[in-house]
């Protein structure tokens, strides 16, 4: 196949959309386990949460995107802290695994009752109004909801590593990780930081529903197909490392899309494969500290 | 000695007799529903074909006189390995008399090699692959509701009369998937169109935009989608947003279902046009199933055309069956019977099944309605045109199935 110049371009392009949602889950994902040690297999259950709450709120409501895109991540969000202080706060000083057995079979239980109420073809979300058509770029016709995806889901990714790396409240919130007795001799809320910790990963796992919604099918399954390449993507950028996690997320589009274009049949297992190796070389993960 | 001998015959003779009394008695059926119970699959099979096969079992009248009928069902998960190890424990140790449904043509085909082993029926509606009744043809088989050589004729075919002559194709990468896109190549070639290229994404992908790229770049007239369901509804979704249409490219969803079409939306799926051998609003016969369908289903899907196959499959069993006066559980004869037999039901009005175990019946030609052509719920399609049953499938002479060259 020879290579076309503007092809590939579109592809990295492409790729890079699709990054946006790898990073945005992933980046929930590494904020919930720095801060909980919690493997939360629920994160694709609640990112389809999220897209439902923005059809609910559309179709039930009357409430169209742009309130959703707030208003979808806080319910859902206050859903995930209710599972956290009812659920989770009691396995909290257990092993790695119970973390993970609870909140896979709650991610089983929540897409068993979206999927017998909504089938698995999904409903439709249509793309807001003022973010509707596209531009062309030369190499390729970009529509402008993707471009917007990837601005908004950069601007928020950075927003939350600057959240938790550069701000007095962050602080606190690493502090408390290392050593939450001493944290909590200052005077400080630790079980109540927990819970807004795992109410904000629910939350950005929300917003990627929501930002998704337009464009794929709002359905059931939705999270569960989109769950297991964001976890290679968090084994690979390194558990807990928020950048890691970030800038993973992206590469791991762009190789993907790169994929579709060499070798569409692979594109499913490329990231797979990517995993395996960078477990063989470098087992705590690109950007993870030894554990 | 003479005395003995025939003492021996005349005991045979009442053991046979007995044999065939006990055959005769035997009024039981248990049917398989093998399908897709949560996938991409599950709107277009799924639970829905077993409302219907329970519905078939309830229509046959077979249960007043005295029948006992079960039906099992199997989530075979779009997996070959699961699907056959569901089929083989079907057989050898629940008794089950006859499979239907099975979509997703790479299990389809696998169940079909179990079911002519353990000489059971296999009424298949799900899968496309019209391997089933050509290269991979089986004396237990009787394929039933629709096939890729049928979807690829009436909308290849049609597209390229309206002046869609080159193609690209997005074709799933698994068995179905390549059998449309060959079938449909032969289609539009056969009429003088051109395929330009193809590109093969994985089966259940969530984001088609590198690809609908490359089939954009490629300047085709006509961009096939060999695949179904799940990929279906987001391949047109995405080529809505990519401004494919828009551009001046065609899409043609080869195979379609209504519930594809729902859960679009009219605003986007609007102007597509494909080829289906059922539709609710057909004629009194299809509504009148339909809503009584409809109303036993959790999420109130109108039934698709695999689902009133299956219907449609157990309706011609269950009639052979009662014809025969009994149950013989013997595969191979019940579905000469079965072929033998003219069929008729609401479904697909009258019909006949080839000795290939192609069923025969009329295919239609849709068109999406507009928003504003719909006068309410699931009032989504416009007939174009019907291509009566001798035309929509595969002529006898053209089969490659290795059970005619015997005859």
């Amino acid at each position: 196949m020879s290579i076309n110049l503007q092809a590939l371009s579109a592809q990295l392009l492409v790729g890079l959309i699709n990054g946006s949602f790898y990073a945005l889950l992933s980046l929930g994902l590494a904020v919930i386990f720095g801060m909980l040690n919690i493997i939360n297999f629920a994160h694709g259950a609640v990112y389809m949460m999220g897209a439902f709450a923005a059809y609910f709120l559309l179709n039930l409501a009357g409430i169209g995107y742009w309130p959703a895109l707030i208003l979808a991540p806080l319910a859902v969000g206050l859903f995930g802290m209710v599972m956290e202080r009812t659920m989770l706060k009691w396995i909290a000083n257990l092993d790695h695994l119970y973390g993970l057995l609870l909140t896979f079979g709650l991610a089983l239980i929540i897409q068993g009752v979206f999927q017998n109420y909504f089938g698995s073809s999904g409903l439709p979300y249509a793309i807001p109004d003022a973010l509707k058509g596209g531009m062309n770029l030369g190499f390729m016709f970009l529509p402008i909801y993707r471009g917007w995806v990837v601005i908004f889901s950069l601007v928020v990714c950075l927003a939350t590593w600057f959240l938790i790396e550069r701000t007095r409240l962050g602080a606190y919130l690493r502090a408390a990780t290392e050593n939450p007795t001493l944290v909590r001799a200052f005077g400080i809320n630790v079980p109540l930081m927990i819970t807004l910790t795992y109410g904000l990963g629910v939350g950005l796992a929300a917003l990627a529903g929501v930002l998704s919604a337009p464009i794929n099918q709002v359905r059931p399954l939705m999270g569960a197909d989109l769950i297991i390449v964001v976890f290679a993507v968090v084994v690979i950028g390194g558990m807990g490392s928020i950048m890691g996690s970030i800038i993973t997320g992206f590469t791991l589009g762009i190789i993907e899309g790169l994929t579709k274009y060499f070798y569409p049949e692979a594109s499913n297992t490329v990231v797979f494969v990517l995993m395996v190796l960078v477990l063989l070389v470098k087992p705590s993960g690109l950007t993870g500290r030894a554990a | 000695m003479k005395k003995a001998v025939s003492t021996s015959l005349l005991g045979l003779a009442l053991m046979m007799s007995a044999s065939s009394l006990a055959f005769a008695q035997d009024k039981t059926a248990k049917i398989g529903v093998l399908n897709d119970q949560s996938g991409l699959y599950a709107d277009v099979t799924g639970p829905g074909s077993v409302v219907a096969a329970q519905m078939a079992v309830e229509d046959s009248g077979l249960l007043a006189k005295g029948w006992k009928i079960d039906v099992v069902i199997g989530d075979h998960q779009n997996k070959p390995d699961v699907g056959s190890n569901i089929a083989r424990q079907w057989f050898d140790v629940d008794k089950v008399d006859a499979i239907v449904d099975v979509p997703t043509s790479s299990v389809g085909l696998v169940v079909n090699n179990i079911v002519k082993e353990k000489n059971g029926v296999y009424l298949n509606s799900g899968s496309g692959t019209s391997d089933l009744s050509n290269a991979q043809c089986s004396p237990n088989t009787i394929h039933w509701a629709y096939d890729t050589f049928q979807l690829a004729n009436g909308t290849g075919s049609a597209m390229v009369k309206n002046g869609g002559d080159t193609w690209f194709f997005l074709t799933a990468d698994y068995a179905f998937g390549t059998a449309l896109e060959r079938d449909t190549t032969n289609a539009v070639t056969a009429k003088g169109g051109k395929i330009i290229g193809s590109v093969r994404p994985p089966l259940n992908t969530a984001d088609f935009s590198s690809f609908l790229l490359q089939a954009q770049a490629s300047k085709a007239k006509v961009i096939g989608l060999a695949n179904a369901g799940g990929d279906t509804i987001n391949s047109i979704k995405q080529a809505s947003e990519f401004g494919i249409v828009k551009g001046g490219q065609k899409l043609a969803g080869l195979l379609m279902f209504i519930t594809d079409v729902h859960a679009l939306g009219l605003p986007v799926a609007n102007g597509l046009s494909f080829t289906e051998t059922f539709y609710w609003d057909l004629n009194d016969g299809t509504r009148g199933f339909s809503k009584r369908f409809q109303a036993r289903m959790k999420n109130k899907n109108m039934p698709t055309t695999v689902q009133a196959g299956v219907y449609s499959s157990l309706i011609h069993y269950f009639k052979t069956l009662d014809a025969m006066g009994g149950n013989s559980h013997d595969g191979l004869k019940i579905v000469n019977a079965m072929k033998a037999a003219p069929t008729d039901d609401i479904i697909f009005g009258k019909g006949t099944i080839q000795p290939n175990g192609r069923k025969l019946h009329p295919a239609y030609l849709f068109e999406v309605k507009k928003p504003e052509e719909s006068k309410g719920p699931w009032d989504y399609y416009k007939l174009v045109a019907t291509i009566p049953a001798d035309q929509a499938f595969t002529p006898l002479d053209k089969s490659a199935c290795p059970l005619l060259k015997k005859t």
